[in-house]
């Protein structure tokens, strides 16, 4: 299953071309930019802007790649078949459009964090570190919800039906499982939860990228149950591994999955 | 060149393509012909890889396709439905789908000058008609020489200036040598274009044969009735 780098490249490129051109994109990095912006400028306290970036970013980014990689496989159809016509595996094209649309968004996000920090005089000092993983948490939103968004739209033709489940992954992940998981904790309040809890945040790729946040800021008991548990558990280091690694199986596996679907299907 | 043996295709409970096989000639014009929902698209997009056949087999230059990609530098391929990336220009587009193939020098850009599509170079696709859209579809399939040309309805959306200017490209390509496979709807292309047709109903092939073969074997006098007539069953 080799696939030709050098068309590859060539169809990365030209994605780069058409996705940075356009107006959602435009608006998503002037969205990262303002808030980015008025979050420093209300604040000087550097953990307080980082969490609330944190808090921002793991809302928006999952959001915004589900429902843009979903639109995105939808709206280009024809020109996925014109391309297929061509002599490209399908393997390629799709491994091409797929980094093509989240080496934009994630530069979109990165340009609009970055800028306000530069030109403000905020000190982040001994938080840097903190920083760096929100960029890293950011990135993997991206990858990992858009690698979703694809398989999804792969699966189903209906365009109405895949946007649909789209938004109900995002809100699944971002919403419900929370309350289910408080739920559980309320009704299973006697018996020790602490193993069965983090087997279950493993199944989240949002609540992972917050614990690899909160382990990082120290902050794990302030945020929330599974966090604290977490860090009690293991150790941070260990517990960043384990949330790392977990985060590179959430972008592998539907990517891989939703790869299979594409050289499978009938256009 | 193209061979065509036991092809069918399922979706789901609905053949749309039940054991056809089929020939078609190196340097001929074949039009393939049949009402909406015949499978005409199927086949097509069979040759072209985009379908999986339920069963069957398909050779191209004695080559059996098997979810091989190679054999596609030898198509041309003008989709009935024309759509691009929307904030790229044209000459952007046509520069992207040159870069995809190696080792060719030369291209056929005849279309290009003819259809006067340089001054459009620098619009963006998504501020193009429908109508530009399919021009700049048509070039694409031309664009490499390819030994084999398939159209899918390719003087849909066009107006008559442009049509017949692809019409006339049409034949001058057959006279050198390749090989056309086109679908429509106008009957009056087909006289004029094709010597072999292909007709299709509900999945499965009525007719192939030359066209005066068509004609002659329903007692018609011409080639709607023709084709009317075997619509209706005779």
């Amino acid at each position: 299953m080799a696939i030709n780098v050098n068309i590859l490249a060539k169809i990365i490129r030209y994605q780069i071309h058409d996705i940075s051109r356009s107006f959602w994109l435009f608006i998503y990095t002037l969205f990262f930019l303002l808030a980015s912006y008025g979050l420093i400028t209300f604040s000087s306290d550097a953990p307080k802007v980082l969490i609330s970036l944190m808090n921002i970013t793991l809302i928006i980014i999952p959001l915004v790649s589900i429902i843009f990689g979903t639109i995105y496989l939808y709206n280009n159809k024809d020109y996925i078949i014109l391309m297929l016509s061509q002599p490209i595996k399908r393997s390629t094209l799709y491994f091409g459009l797929y980094l093509g649309l989240v080496i934009p968004l994630i530069l979109s996000f990165l340009i609009g964090i970055i800028i306000p920090i530069v030109f403000s005089k905020i000190d982040l000092g001994e938080h840097f570190d903190v920083l760096i993983f929100l960029f890293i948490a950011g990135i993997f939103q991206t990858v990992i919800f858009v690698s979703i968004a694809f398989w999804i739209s792969s699966v189903y033709e209906n365009r109405m039906l895949g946007l649909g489940l789209s938004i109900f992954s995002w809100l699944s992940f971002s919403v419900l499982y929370d309350g289910f998981l408080l739920i559980m904790i309320h009704y299973f309040q006697d018996y020790p939860l602490e193993k069965i809890l983090i087997g279950f945040s493993l199944f989240n790729p949002i609540d992972l990228a917050r614990i690899l946040l909160i382990l990082k800021l120290d902050i794990a008991a302030l945020m929330g149950y599974t966090g604290a548990v977490f860090q009690k558990f293991f150790n941070t280091n260990l517990g960043i591994i384990i949330s790392i690694l977990s985060l590179i199986i959430w972008t592998v596996v539907p990517l891989i999955l939703g790869k299979r679907r594409f050289a499978k299907k009938d256009f | 060149m193209i061979e065509i043996r036991d092809l069918s295709k399922k979706f789901g409970s609905i053949d749309a393509l039940n054991n056809i096989s089929l020939n078609i000639r190196k340097g001929t014009i074949t039009y393939l012909v049949g009402p909406n929902a015949s499978g005409k698209s199927t086949l097509i997009k069979s040759i072209l890889g985009l379908v999986k056949p339920t069963s069957g087999l398909i050779t191209i230059d004695k080559e059996v396709l098997n979810g091989n990609y190679l054999y596609r530098a030898k198509i041309g391929y003008m989709p009935q439905v024309a759509n691009f990336p929307e904030n790229l220009t044209v000459k952007e587009i046509l520069n992207m789908i040159k870069s995809l193939r190696d080792g060719i020098i030369t291209y056929d850009e005849e279309l290009i000058s003819q259809f006067k599509l340089e001054k459009e170079f620098d619009k963006r696709l998504k501020n193009l008609s429908g109508g530009t859209k399919q021009k700049v579809n048509a070039v694409i399939a031309f664009l490499f020489c390819s030994e084999i040309l398939i159209l899918d309805e390719p003087t849909a959306g066009l107006d008559p200036v442009s049509s017949s200017i692809l019409k006339d490209k049409i034949i001058g390509e057959n006279k050198k040598g390749k090989t056309v496979i086109f679908t429509s709807h106008i009957l009056s292309e087909l006289e004029e274009l094709a010597e072999d047709v292909i007709f299709l109903l509900e999945g499965e092939i009525r007719f192939t044969g030359t066209i005066n073969n068509l004609i002659s074997s329903t007692n018609k006098h011409n080639l709607e009735r023709a084709i009317a007539s075997i619509m209706n069953g005779n």
